[in-house]
């Protein structure tokens, strides 16, 4: 297990690692000179060059890329050139907002996506299934920001009953203004997730329950909701990788959801700082973004083997 | 209906399986398929009878219709008692209390037949839990005890091991265990032996049926391999096209089979001494069962076809005490030909 666990970890830092060195070249990579804002007009050669390297810019890029490294692992992501604060400064409070929206439509998702993946599994071939595959098809192909702006004009402007917009005012407490703020944009954000997860538990459901082990258990005359459990548990590895990808997908993919509800995590961070070119903002928030969908992926990895005991064995 | 009511269509009270009329139809688009036509046979305590025939012949699809263990789009017809209950009219709920407890069944891919994400150990105690009513640790208890009674070596290490850390005959062991772990008195077994290495087939064996006759068990054996059939069963139902064709004592039948089918059968096996006999297969395919002949299903392959074979499907008549075959011209002289030597593995038999 602990074998498993390094070998499973040394995939991980890899990875990592290559998405520091993305984020680093974000820099370079934009069009156009990342001083030039912070460089005063007709400024002369000498100036330029005590400004390049008060930034560090006059070391080799190998350089510059390991002294950003080692401070965004001390937790200092640089200054964002809009606000003029700390980076993290921003991206914290970003963050717990947007986690707080995704555990919502994480939470719609699994109870959708898996009710609904089971049901359907379990009446193969007849309308519920062929309803829920449908549903689902169309849920993962309508683009789900077109539908969060339909949910707002019916839902918010036409009938009133949700608020459209942002985050509600902040309060002691977590309260029913906080949940009725998040609806919209949870159901939004969970239409994806939810359109795969169902039919992926759907497949998986239909082929284990193809399996000659679910005879033997009928043989051995054990009751339904046992033969259940057996399934449960042998679609739950397949299933727990898929739902590991699509929560990434949904923390990371929630910048247009964010944008369209106004709604104040890291997604409408995202967007502003491209809008504004707020580079260092934009390499912290995609770091920790795509360092939270790697542990993610890291997690479920390490949770596979407890589902499913031939995990280990390799 | 109740249980009770009923008195052995024979009137032996020593029956314990009694099968009338059996047939199996398959709902496919169209047509529906016939698989089985018309079985009938009793079994007792302690006997085991096996199927013998090529596959499609219909062996699995009886056993498995003896438990309503088929495909939702099965339609099954005849009678089958066990023990007095009439099977085929039990409700879900009163099915699954005889299943584990009164009929058991042992599949042939040990591998795909046990849960790949459970221990064997947790196997076997949940169907004494369920049926039994008794906790998790009396489960695990009878699942040790079982365990050594099919002879697993370090049994209680065993226990807590997947199926795909176990050997093939290991595998087949706790699959015979858990099968045997609520005491039934009928065993059906789906050729448990095909899967396995030559010498893991014969422990297999050598465990079963000194298994049965520990236990007093009834056992059904479907298989295809003669030897196998030789070595388990005292009486043997040869299998063509969903029919019995030929049934009798094993070693009667060995001897002198009646039935061409059996006759081809028997010239197309390996065996002990096949060198210097000949091997003579069967020219043809079995029939497709969705176009079947008018007549005898075997006939467009049989090498003694006579006029009457195409009329009608000929009775299953008795030819001689205990032994029946189902062809127009058994009665005939020279159709009794002398079978091959009995073919099987050395093993000591009593």
């Amino acid at each position: 297990m602990l074998w498993y666990v390094l070998r499973r970890l040394a995939y991980v830092l890899p990875i990592l690692l290559g998405v520091s060195i993305v984020c680093f070249s974000l820099l370079h990579l934009a069009p156009g000179d990342p001083l030039t804002a912070v460089m005063p007009e007709f400024a002369s050669d000498q100036v330029i060059e005590q400004i390049k390297r008060s930034y560090g810019f006059d070391k080799p890029v190998p350089v510059q890329y390991l002294l950003w490294l080692f401070n965004a692992l001390s937790g200092n992501l640089g200054l964002s050139q809009v606000a003029n604060r700390p980076v993290l400064d921003e991206i914290v409070p970003a963050m717990v907002n947007t986690f707080q929206l995704a555990a919502f439509g994480i939470g719609l998702s699994l109870l959708g996506g898996i009710g609904l993946g089971l049901l359907a599994g379990y009446t193969r071939r007849l309308v519920t299934d062929r309803a829920i595959t449908t549903t689902a098809i169309i849920g993962v192909s309508v683009p789900h920001y077109w539908v969060g702006l339909v949910l707002i004009a019916i839902l918010a402007v036409t009938l009133g009953l949700l608020p459209a917009m942002g985050k509600a005012p902040p309060s002691p407490g977590f309260g029913l203004d906080d949940i009725r703020h998040m609806i919209l944009p949870g159901i939004t954000l969970a239409l994806i997730p939810t359109g795969i997860i169902a039919r992926s538990v759907r497949a998986t459901v239909i082929d284990v329950r193809k399996q000659e082990f679910v005879q033997t258990l009928q043989a051995n005359g054990l009751p339904p909701r046992r033969t259940f459990l057996h399934v449960v548990k042998n679609a739950s590895p397949t299933v727990l990788a898929i739902i590991g990808i699509q929560l990434g997908h949904l923390v990371g993919g929630s910048i247009l959801v964010e944008t369209v509800f106004a709604w104040p995590g890291t997604g409408y961070l995202l967007n502003n700082a491209i809008a504004y070119r707020d580079i260092p903002v934009l390499q912290g928030t995609i770091l920790v973004l795509a360092t939270f969908f790697v542990m993610l992926n890291f997690l479920v990895d390490l949770a596979q083997p407890f589902l499913d005991p031939r995990m280990t064995r390799q | 209906m109740s249980a009770g009511d009923h008195t052995p269509v024979d009137g032996n009270a020593g029956t314990f399986l009694s099968v009338r009329n059996l047939s199996v139809e398959f709902q496919s688009e169209g047509m529906p398929l016939r698989a089985i036509n018309g079985v009938d046979f009793d079994l007792h305590l302690g006997e085991t009878l096996c199927f013998l025939g090529e596959s499609g012949s219909g062996k699995t699809v009886t056993m498995r219709s003896l438990v309503q263990l088929l495909p939702p789009t099965a339609r099954i017809g005849g009678k089958v008692w066990l023990d007095g209950i009439d099977v085929l009219t039990l409700d879900a709920d009163r099915l699954r209390a005889i299943r584990g407890t009164q009929v058991s069944m042992i599949f042939q891919e040990p591998m795909t037949a046990l849960d790949p994400v459970f221990t064997v150990g947790h196997q076997i105690a949940e169907v004494v839990v369920c049926h039994e009513g008794v906790s998790w640790s009396t489960g695990r208890a009878r699942a040790l005890e079982m365990l050594e009674l099919v002879q697993v070596p370090s049994a209680r290490r065993r226990l807590d091991a997947y199926p795909h850390e176990l050997s093939g005959g290991l595998r087949q062991r706790v699959m015979i265990a858990l099968a045997l772990s609520c005491k039934p008195k009928l065993l059906l077994a789906d050729e448990p032996t095909t899967a396995l290495d030559a010498t893991v087939q014969i422990q297999i064996l050598l465990l079963l049926r000194e298994l049965q006759r520990e236990l007093g068990m009834a056992t059904i054996f479907v298989t295809h391999d003669l030897g196998v059939a030789c070595e388990i069963s005292d009486r043997v139902a040869v299998m063509y096209a969903g029919r019995f064709v030929e049934t009798g004592a094993m070693a009667e039948v060995i001897d002198g089979p009646r039935h061409p089918y059996t006759i081809g059968l028997l010239n197309s096996t390996v065996h002990a001494g096949s060198e210097r006999g000949k091997l003579a297969p069967i020219p043809g395919a079995p029939p497709d069962l969705l176009d079947m002949p008018p007549g005898c299903a075997f006939a467009p392959r049989c090498s003694r076809v006579v006029a009457a074979c195409a009329e009608r499907v000929p009775d299953l008549v008795e030819v001689a005490p205990g032994r029946s075959a189902r062809c127009p011209r058994t009665g005939d002289p020279g159709i009794s030909l002398p079978g091959p030597t009995p073919p099987g593995f050395p093993l000591p038999r009593e």
